[in-house]
């Protein structure tokens, strides 16, 4: 080959695999993956979740395959992964019209999935497939209409060191607001590194807004909405239970390093026995245990106001599920719902997460095997799940906000009142 | 520079080829016919395929840069110009107006002022750690034993990802943290200092967590330029009553100077972007301490939902990068 027929040939070459590339990068941009794929009269639905990584291998997928057995027909692929990377896959398919068939769904997203159209309206939904809500423990709702179903909930109560509390002079777990803040400050006054209690306030995950602040508000009955609007100001539950927060600050009893502090951290922090109390969820006495066998623990409700003698919010986070609107096979994808919300499956999956059911029915394994679940069940059943942040416009963001607030007010920048009116009108305009 | 030489070579080579092929076969020294005109047509093609060749090379890089590069970039800048993209079926057209709200925040311009001091503090600590290091490695007075250990141990940090980077620092710095616990040990401060979490501290204590994550790259580019400096230089120098200074100012300064105006250009474009860092030790606080403007636009994007908005400050953030990009380019084409 000369070297004008070489050059020629590696120029066409060259033409002709840029024109290959340029084609297949177009045909490749179509596969829209809530088409549900075909075969043999089968369909094919997608879960996305990030619920079978933090379930025992292949417990989740046993679940599936029962399904499928009992649903001979669809078949359920499961897309897996960690909470942070499902929420950024649902948001992307979300914006791109093709979420999975069936999603796994926090609270803290649907309001903004619902107002965008991108999942179904599932009140519809149930309807049409005749499913019986009553037996749901709750629904979230925008605008009457119900976008999503807690599968499972994850309580956070309140977890006490009782060997600290004990060598403290603390006979019991506190339970009202001064028995908290004079237990933290004997815990704190034992020195050597040791604190009453921990406040995770990072940023970047800001749900210790949620879990560790307006938790004292819920506790003792108090609500941060009216009327499904913000009323953080002019509102005494709110302001007392976030004046306790900072009076606990001020008095030294918090453990350092709240303002970056996540959830983790806290879990470390009070595993390694260096503070003397917590609110955490449930989901972690396993990993507590696990780590570090010999501390003496135990759960009890929320303190609240002294005087107060009424129901307890206790707040939760729960395993959502929702169905895209792009889906092509909704009545499949109900049917899963359907299935996964069951007495019997419900009961199961509880069983498997260490959670509380969606089901009314439902009664976990683990309720009768283990103490210390058993007790929050009591907790669980005495109160009421609260977490006014599900099913408001960009949630986390609504916590980040308050967050910076707080942590102002905490650092001696501002007041109460102030950071209160403050994330007031930053919340106002988020809704 | 290139293309145009890739330009000009081929179709002149096309052009003086077809002009010896005339003389050939119709020269009016050859005592035939006048020869008909050539077809031009045929050397019309030639030519083009000829100058269409280097461009049929480019053609899968092209097509990768419009895809890859330059299709996502047009769609944020026209995101950037309506209103409610992604999160609305319907956007309308906005003009101006998320650029006149991204600046008027002033949490837009704590997080430039961040990201500026962020930035420039990075750089020159990268430039003056990384030369110290290199000529330490590059000196003559250490066996190549203790320097090839050295060398491994200087060059560690860049070895881990930005995830390890920021797990570790936020272990060493907690405030029950080794850091606290050295410190507290021989006096310095009180040993409960919250260098992350406090507002005063917590962006030295990303500074420095970046320097340190930073510095191998100027100190592997800046030893090979050491090591390409001829030793006759430094003999000159000697011979002429040179001081080790004067050897250092006169000599490596201005040799490696092309290095250290190059890799300064390129670290300032790399930091100013610096965004998992940031995002996994402090979340941009507290209280905007650390908000940088990459911190600034994710959460615009993925905790609001603002995509429009967060558009818009990406396109000023392209903007100034490109800026530094412009620079980093003069300087290249100048070298060359």
């Amino acid at each position: 080959m000369s070297n004008g027929a070489r050059m020629r040939y590696l120029g066409g070459t060259a033409v002709i695999g840029a024109a290959a590339l340029l084609l297949t990068a177009c045909g490749s941009g179509g596969g829209d993956a809530a088409e549900g794929g075909s075969s043999g009269g089968d369909v094919t639905i997608e879960f996305a979740q990030w619920w079978e990584p933090e379930l025992p291998d292949g417990a989740f997928r046993e679940l599936m395959d029962t399904f499928e057995s009992e649903n001979p027909g669809i078949k359920v692929e499961l897309l897996s992964g960690p909470y942070a990377s499902t929420k950024e896959q649902v948001l992307a398919g979300a914006a791109a019209g093709t979420m999975s068939d069936v999603v796994g769904l926090d609270g803290a997203w649907v309001n903004d999935f619902a107002k965008q159209g991108s999942i179904a309206d599932l009140s519809a939904l149930m309807s049409e497939d005749g499913f019986d809500d009553s037996q749901l423990v709750s629904q979230v709702q925008v605008d009457g209409s119900t976008y999503m179903i807690p599968v499972v909930n994850f309580v956070y109560p309140m977890f006490s060191n009782d060997d600290l509390l004990a060598q403290a002079g603390v006979d019991a777990p506190p339970s009202t607001r001064s028995e908290f803040a004079a237990a933290a400050e004997a815990v704190t006054a034992l020195g050597d590194n040791t604190y009453g209690w921990v406040l995770p306030l990072s940023l970047e995950a800001p749900n210790g807004v949620q879990n560790d602040v307006m938790s004292w508000v819920w506790a003792s009955g108090g609500s941060m909405l009216a009327d499904g609007q913000p009323a953080l100001t002019d509102n005494p539950d709110v302001e007392s239970g976030i004046q306790f927060v900072a009076d606990l600050w001020d008095a030294g009893v918090v453990a350092p390093g709240s303002f970056t502090m996540k959830e983790q951290d806290k879990v470390e922090e009070f595993t390694n026995g260096r503070v003397g109390m917590m609110i955490d969820s449930l989901a972690h006495v396993t990993t507590i245990q696990e780590s570090n066998p010999d501390l003496g623990f135990s759960i009890s409700a929320i303190p609240a106001e002294d005087d107060y003698t009424g129901e307890r919010g206790i707040p939760y986070a729960s395993w959502g599920i929702g169905v895209a609107e792009n889906s092509e096979h909704k009545a499949e994808a109900m049917k899963l719902v359907e299935f996964l919300m069951s007495e019997e499956t419900n009961a199961q999956l509880s069983s498997i997460a260490n959670a509380f059911p969606g089901n009314t029915e439902s009664v976990p394994d683990f309720v009768e095997d283990n103490e210390l679940f058993a007790t929050a069940f009591e907790i669980y059943q005495d109160g009421y799940p609260a977490n006014e942040f599900t099913g408001l416009p960009v949630a986390e963001e609504l916590m980040r906000q308050l967050g910076e607030q707080l942590q102002k007010a905490l650092n001696g920048d501002q007041s109460v009142d102030d950071a209160l009116t403050a994330a007031q009108k930053s919340w106002e305009s988020e809704f | 520079m290139f293309t145009s030489h890739a330009q000009r070579t081929p179709a002149t080579a096309g052009a003086s080829r077809a002009t010896g092929a005339d003389r050939t076969d119709g020269a009016p020294g050859a005592g035939g016919p006048p020869a008909p005109t050539p077809p031009s047509t045929r050397a019309g093609w030639e030519r083009l395929k000829r100058r269409l060749t280097p461009y049929g090379f480019l053609s899968p890089t092209g097509v990768l840069l419009a895809i890859l590069m330059l299709t996502p970039i047009v769609m944020v800048i026209w995101y950037s110009l309506l209103d409610g993209v992604i999160t609305t079926k319907n956007s309308a057209f906005v003009g101006f107006a998320n650029y006149t709200e991204v600046l008027t925040d002033p949490v837009f311009w704590t997080a430039a002022r961040n990201t500026l001091v962020f930035t420039t503090v990075s750089v020159v600590a990268h430039f003056a750690i990384g030369l110290g290091f290199a000529m330490l490695l590059n000196t003559p007075l250490l066996s190549h034993r203790v320097k090839a250990f050295f060398r491994v141990i200087y060059v560690l940090p860049w070895l881990f990802t930005v995830a390890i980077i920021a797990v570790l620092w936020r272990l060493l710095l907690n405030p029950n943290g080794v850091v606290n616990y050295l410190l507290g040990t021989v006096g310095l401060t009180d040993g409960q200092t919250e260098w992350l979490a406090n507002p005063s501290t917590a962006l030295a204590a990303v500074t420095f967590i970046n320097i340190w994550a930073g510095y191998p790259f100027f100190m592997i580019s800046l030893l090979a330029g050491l090591q390409g400096i001829p030793r006759d230089l430094y003999e000159a120098a000697r011979v002429d009553g040179a001081t080790p200074f004067q050897q250092f100012r006169n000599v490596t300064v201005p040799q490696l100077r092309p290095i250290i105006v190059s890799m300064a250009l390129l670290d300032f474009i790399w930091t100013t972007q610096q965004f998992a860092l940031i995002w996994m030790t402090t979340g941009g606080g507290p209280i905007n301490a650390t908000e940088m403007l990459s911190t600034f636009t994710y959460k615009l994007a993925f905790s609001r939902y603002e995509f429009s908005v967060a558009s818009a400050s990406a396109v000023v953030v392209l903007l100034a990068s490109m800026v530094l990009a412009f620079f980093y380019v003069r300087h290249q084409k100048a070298r060359d």
